[in-house]
């Protein structure tokens, strides 16, 4: 079954067409990563899928519930960790998690055994107690990324995780990230060309609002007769036509 | 459940910033202080205690504006806003989770105030708790107002907006450090269609119990701050929807 299935999803700005008629099928338990250069749309189309922003025209389904009709639905089964370290800097770690459970109306019980759980799951124990804003870019980082599991997401948006991290914390993130793997269907957008290619099961690489190109890592260098991934991505996108596997 | 869990999160984030508490407290306890102290060396009616309890206590309340801006401002910067509008809040937990924790604060300043007052010689009546009481409309204003500001400003425009030119306004318009007859003229006119003058005299009077004096001043505080609430619900749904 399909996790995300998008129909001509289209979002215009005046005279911007940020995303163009996009056709989507991401599998469930699926970890798709969306690349392309600043301004190709990645975000915006993230942004759509978790209903933060309404399509011009077109729409997606996120287990069969529409993000034009069914938001209240969609809501209930996503998770987004922003771009931006999205944490309440005057909370500690564990009032950040605790935040989150009162918001999904957890009672107190699974609300304890949720911070535990999640807590265990990143590591986070040692630093439960202290201030989300004295925390580290990675470990920050981390706590976003536990906070959108919290509603227990079947499907999880990460919007460049690894930005301006140092490479050790970005190893710990992928980390984690691959843990999380095939539990649940993950959709990453980054810039990191090494991200894309250890992590995903299939990439989508984006420019000016279309999908040029999808498929696995090794799908992509073979169409692009390029050896390293990132020839294969600079290939793609200077082609500019439409390489869809 | 879920207004609980964003309104103590609300509370926290403005308990827990020492800017917060030394401005929102500590400013206005140290005006009460030093102006009384010149009172008790050149006396002036404006300071005296029955006086300028009301008007720092009133002065006080802009500061509300600037915690509730900042931290709406900051929630929108750092994305966290971003993130909670794709969960289950609705709306309506947004506005009253960033408004409603910051009315037993703003009640909290004004009791400090008028504890401050009582220590300095403020006759201790019944008047003190209607006057707190009456705080609530003037409030809900400066409450309004910043998630107005919030809704509209970046971080570094709160600060300089809110807390700069708010306050700045909210002292000079309000007739607590000089009586406007004295500058008169537009001015006076300015101050008197604003709420900032209202919010004192109205305060004056109930907490002399003068209670047939609370009107027209009422009527400015209750009008402003419905507009003011109108204005910020309608301004924060539109920066949610452009989200």
């Amino acid at each position: 079954m399909n996790a995300i299935e998008t129909k001509k999803l289209t979002k215009r700005y005046k005279d911007l067409t940020a995303v163009d008629g996009l056709d989507l099928a991401i599998n469930e338990g699926e970890l798709f990563a969306l690349l392309g250069v600043n301004g190709a749309g990645k975000t915006t189309t993230i942004k759509m899928l978790s209903c933060l922003t309404k399509p011009t025209s077109g729409d997606a389904y996120l287990n069969g519930n529409s993000i034009l009709t069914d938001t209240a639905n969609v809501k209930k089964c996503i998770g987004v960790s922003p771009q931006e370290t999205a944490v309440a800097p005057n909370l500690t770690v564990k009032e950040n998690l605790e935040l989150m459970c009162g918001i999904h109306g957890f009672s107190k019980e699974k609300k304890e055994r949720k911070t535990a759980e999640l807590s265990e799951q990143f590591d986070l124990g040692q630093i439960l107690n202290k201030r989300a804003a004295k925390l580290s870019g990675g470990w920050q980082r981390r706590l976003s990324i536990a906070m959108a599991l919290i509603g227990e997401p079947n499907i999880l948006f990460l919007d460049e995780p690894t930005l301006g991290l140092d490479v050790l914390a970005r190893h710990d993130l992928w980390e984690i990230i691959r843990i999380l793997k095939d539990k649940i269907t993950i959709i990453l957008t980054t810039h990191y060309m090494e991200e894309a290619e250890n992590l995903s099961d299939r990439i989508g690489i984006m420019k000016d609002g279309h999908l040029l190109a999808l498929g696995t890592a090794e799908e992509l260098k073979a169409t692009a007769k390029t050896e390293k991934f990132e020839d294969a991505f600079v290939a793609i996108i200077n082609e500019g036509s439409e390489v869809v596997i | 459940m879920r207004l609980l869990a964003f309104s103590g999160r609300t509370a926290k984030e403005i308990l827990r910033d020492p800017l917060s508490l030394g401005f929102g407290l500590g400013f206005p306890l140290v005006l009460i202080f030093l102006l009384s102290a010149i009172q008790a060396n050149i006396p002036v009616s404006l300071f005296e205690i029955q006086s300028l309890t009301p008007g720092i206590t009133v002065f006080g309340l802009s500061f509300m504006t600037l915690f509730s801006a900042t931290l709406i401002a900051k929630d929108r910067e750092s994305a966290l806003l971003q993130r909670l509008y794709t969960t289950p809040l609705t709306a309506r937990d947004f506005i009253f989770g960033y408004t409603l924790p910051i009315l037993p604060i703003a009640a909290a300043q004004s009791v400090v105030c008028y504890i401050a007052g009582i220590a300095l010689g403020l006759p201790v009546t019944v008047t003190i708790v209607y006057a707190v009481l009456f705080i609530i409309p003037v409030s809900l204003f400066f409450i309004a107002l910043g998630l107005l500001c919030g809704s509209l400003l970046g971080v570094k425009q709160v600060g300089g907006i809110c807390g700069a030119l708010l306050t700045n306004l909210t002292a000079w318009l309000s007739g607590v450090w000089f009586d406007l007859d004295l500058v008169g003229g537009i001015f006076k006119k300015i101050a008197n269609v604003l709420p900032f003058v209202h919010a004192v005299e109205l305060e004056r009077a109930v907490l002399g119990g003068n209670y047939v004096a609370i009107f027209p001043h009422l009527y400015w505080v209750l009008g402003y701050a419905i507009a003011a609430i109108a204005l910020a619900v309608y301004f924060f749904l539109r920066q949610m929807r452009r989200q």
